[in-house]
C-alpha cells in the first residue's frame, strides 16, 4: 500500500519536474527542477531495491554535475526574448527527436517483451541475502572486468583531454608560490638601523 | 515499537507511525542539543578570550539560546524586492532539511539506528552533497553582490573537500568492509590491541587527522569560514536574511557541526564502543560514550575557531586539491594494498 503510494508520489514528481524542466522560464529554476527530478529518480530506484545505484545518482548527478549546471547557469546573461524566438525555429527538429526516441523504446520494450532475446533472467530478482553494493562488485570485478577497466581508462582520456584543452600557461601573472612565503623570515625581509638624524635610510 | 502499533494497525501502518515517531525522537532532542551547542560555543570561545560569554539569561546564561530563538521568531521576515521569492525562502530550508536528514543512519547504540541500510556512508555523502544547494541557492536568490561572491566560494569549497572526504571514506569502508555505519563501529572493537576505534591504527591516523580539518572546511567553520569572512562579504550568503530564515540557516549551521562531530567519533573513534574494550565499560551505556566523544570534537570545533587565524582563499584551494586529494588518494592505495597482502578475501 506504501509502497504503491510512494510509486505513484515519485513517479508523478519525475514527470512533473521533467516537463517543468522545460517549461520553466528561468534557466536557474531548470536547473533546480532537474535536480527535483533526480531525486525522485533515485526515490524510484531505492523503491525496486536497488539503493547503491540511486546512492550514487544523488552523488554524482545531484552532488556534482548539477551543481556544475546551475554554477554556468547562474552566471549566465541570458536574453529571455532571444530564447523563446529560438523555441519556434526548433520546435520541429525537436518534436521529431522527441518522436523518434519515443518510437525507439517503444520498439525496444515491444522486441524485449515478445522476442527471444533473453540476455539473462529478465529484472533479475533481487537476493536480500547479498547487499547490492557487493552484487554489483562481484560483477563488475570478475565478468565486466575488462568493459569496466576500459570505461576507466576512456574517463581518464577524457580527464586528460579537458586539461590539455583548457590548461594554458600565461606570462605576466604573479603566482603564489607558497614554499618561499612560508620559507620568508624575518631576517631576510627587515634590516634594523639607526640613522642619523636628519640622513634617512638608504633602500 | 512496530509490534506494539501492529496490534491494532496494519503491518505497513504500524511501520510508517513508528518511523515518524523515531524521526520525532531523534529530530527533537537534536534540535535540543543545538540550542545547547550554540551556547556552549560561546562559552568555550568567550573562555578562550578571557571573557565571560552569555551570562544573563537563565542560570549562567544556560537559556541564552532559547532567548535569541524567541527574539528571532518574533522578528519580521524580509524578503529584498529584488530578490527571487520562491528560492530565496526555499535556500535555508533546504540547508536545514539536509543537516537534519543524515542523523538517520547515525548509529547511537547497537542497534539504536532509524535505518540501518547498508549504503549508509554513501548517504551521509549523498546527503552533505546537498548541503551546498542551500547555500548557492540562498546567495543567487538574494540577487546581491556579497551573497553571491560567498556563494561561489562556497560551493567551491565544499565541492573540492568533497573530493578529499570522498577517498577517506573509501579507506574506511575498505578496513570494514561495509558501508553500513553500525558495521563500521562494530568493526572497530578492539581493533588495536584492547582499543576501539581505527584512531591508533598508524594507517588510519593519517586519514583520521585529514577527516577533522576536512570536515571543518566541510562546516565552513573557522579556519575556513570564507563564505562568511566578515571583514571582506559582510555575513556572505546569510548577508540578506532575517527572522526565522535566518535561525534556519543557523540551526542548520550547527546541526551539521554537530553531524560532522558524530561522524569523526563514528569513523575514527569507535563511535558508541567505549575507548577502551574492558568490559566493565560497557555498562555505561554506548549513548553516553558517543554524546562524550561528539562533546570533545565540538571542544576540538570551538578551539579551533577562537584560535586559529582564516585561510586565504587560494591557500584554501590549494590545501584542498594539492595536498588533501593526493595524499588521500595515495593512502587509499596504501590501505587497499595493504589489506590485499594481509587478508585476502576479508570483509565480506
Amino acid at each position: 500500500m506504501i509502497q504503491a503510494l510512494a510509486f505513484y508520489l515519485f513517479a508523478f514528481v519525475v514527470v512533473l519536474s521533467g516537463a517543468l524542466t522545460i517549461a520553466s522560464r528561468n534557466p536557474v529554476h531548470s536547473v533546480m527542477w532537474l535536480i527535483l527530478a533526480f531525486f525522485n529518480a533515485a526515490g524510484l530506484m531505492i523503491l525496486v531495491g536497488a539503493e547503491f545505484i540511486a546512492m550514487l545518482l544523488v552523488i554524482v548527478y545531484v552532488g556534482a554535475v548539477a551543481v556544475l549546471f546551475l554554477f554556468v547557469v547562474m552566471m549566465l546573461d541570458i536574453d529571455f526574448a532571444e530564447m523563446r524566438a529560438g523555441v519556434a525555429r526548433y520546435f520541429g527538429i525537436g518534436l521529431a527527436l522527441a518522436v523518434a526516441l519515443a518510437a525507439e523504446v517503444m520498439i525496444a520494450i515491444g522486441a524485449w517483451s515478445t522476442g527471444p532475446i533473453q540476455l539473462a533472467r529478465r529484472a533479475a530478482p533481487i537476493d536480500d541475502a547479498v547487499p547490492n553494493i557487493q552484487a554489483i562488485g562481484n560483477l563488475l570485478y570478475t565478468r565486466y572486468l575488462f568493459v569496466f577497466e576500459a570505461a576507466g581508462l576512456v574517463l581518464l582520456v577524457a580527464m586528460i583531454g579537458a586539461i590539455v584543452l583548457t590548461h594554458r600557461q600565461r606570462g605576466g601573472v604573479k603566482a603564489q608560490n607558497i614554499s618561499r612565503q612560508i620559507a620568508r623570515r624575518p631576517q631576510d625581509a627587515t634590516r634594523n638601523t639607526s640613522p642619523v638624524v636628519g640622513q634617512g635610510v638608504e633602500l | 515499537m512496530i509490534s506494539w502499533f501492529e496490534s491494532s494497525l496494519g503491518y505497513d501502518w504500524a511501520f510508517f507511525l513508528a518511523t515518524i515517531i523515531d524521526i520525532l525522537v531523534i529530530a527533537l532532542p537534536l534540535m535540543l542539543a543545538v540550542a545547547m551547542i550554540i551556547y556552549a560555543d560561546r562559552k568555550i570561545w568567550a573562555a578562550m578570550a578571557l571573557r565571560r560569554g552569555p551570562n544573563v539569561v537563565g542560570p549562567f546564561g544556560l537559556l541564552q539560546s532559547f532567548a535569541d530563538g524567541l527574539k528571532v521568531f518574533l522578528q519580521e521576515t524580509i524578503v529584498p524586492a529584488a530578490a527571487n521569492r520562491a528560492l530565496f525562502l526555499l535556500a535555508p530550508i533546504i540547508t536545514f532539511t539536509v543537516a537534519l536528514i543524515v542523523w538517520a543512519v547515525v548509529p547511537f547504540g547497537v542497534g539504536v539506528v532509524l535505518a540501518d541500510i547498508n549504503v549508509g556512508l554513501l548517504y551521509v555523502l549523498a546527503a552533505s552533497s546537498l548541503g551546498v544547494y542551500g547555500i548557492i541557492l540562498s546567495g543567487w536568490a538574494s540577487n546581491s553582490k556579497y551573497p553571491f561572491y560567498s556563494a561561489l566560494r562556497a560551493a567551491a569549497q565544499m565541492v573540492s573537500y568533497e573530493v578529499a572526504i570522498g577517498f577517506i571514506l573509501i579507506s574506511v569502508v575498505l578496513w570494514t568492509g561495509s558501508f553500513n555505519l553500525s558495521a563500521i563501529v562494530l568493526a572497530q572493537k578492539s581493533h588495536v590491541w584492547i582499543f576501539n576505534g581505527y584512531i591508533l591504527n598508524p594507517l588510519m591516523f593519517p586519514m583520521a587527522v585529514m577527516f577533522f580539518i576536512s570536515s571543518l572546511a566541510e562546516t565552513q567553520r573557522a579556519p575556513f569560514d570564507l563564505t562568511e569572512a566578515e571583514s571582506e562579504l559582510v555575513a556572505g550568503y546569510q548577508t540578506e536574511y532575517s527572522s526565522m530564515s535566518f535561525a534556519l540557516f543557523w540551526l542548520g549551521e550547527y546541526a551539521n557541526v554537530l553531524l560532522m562531530c558524530a561522524l569523526n567519533a563514528t569513523l575514527f573513534w569507535g563511535g558508541w564502543l567505549p575507548p577502551v574494550d574492558w568490559a566493565p565499560l560497557y555498562y555505561v551505556p554506548g549513548i553516553i560514550w558517543l554524546f562524550a566523544k561528539i562533546l570533545f570534537f565540538f571542544f576540538l570545533f570551538s578551539w579551533v575557531k577562537a584560535t586559529v587565524p582564516r585561510y586565504r582563499y587560494d591557500q584554501l584551494m590549494r590545501l584542498g586539491w594539492k595536498v588533501f586529494l593526493p595524499v588521500s588518494l595515495f593512502w587509499v592505495f596504501l590501505v587497499s594494498g595493504y589489506l590485499m597482502l594481509t587478508r585476502v578475501g576479508v570483509g565480506s
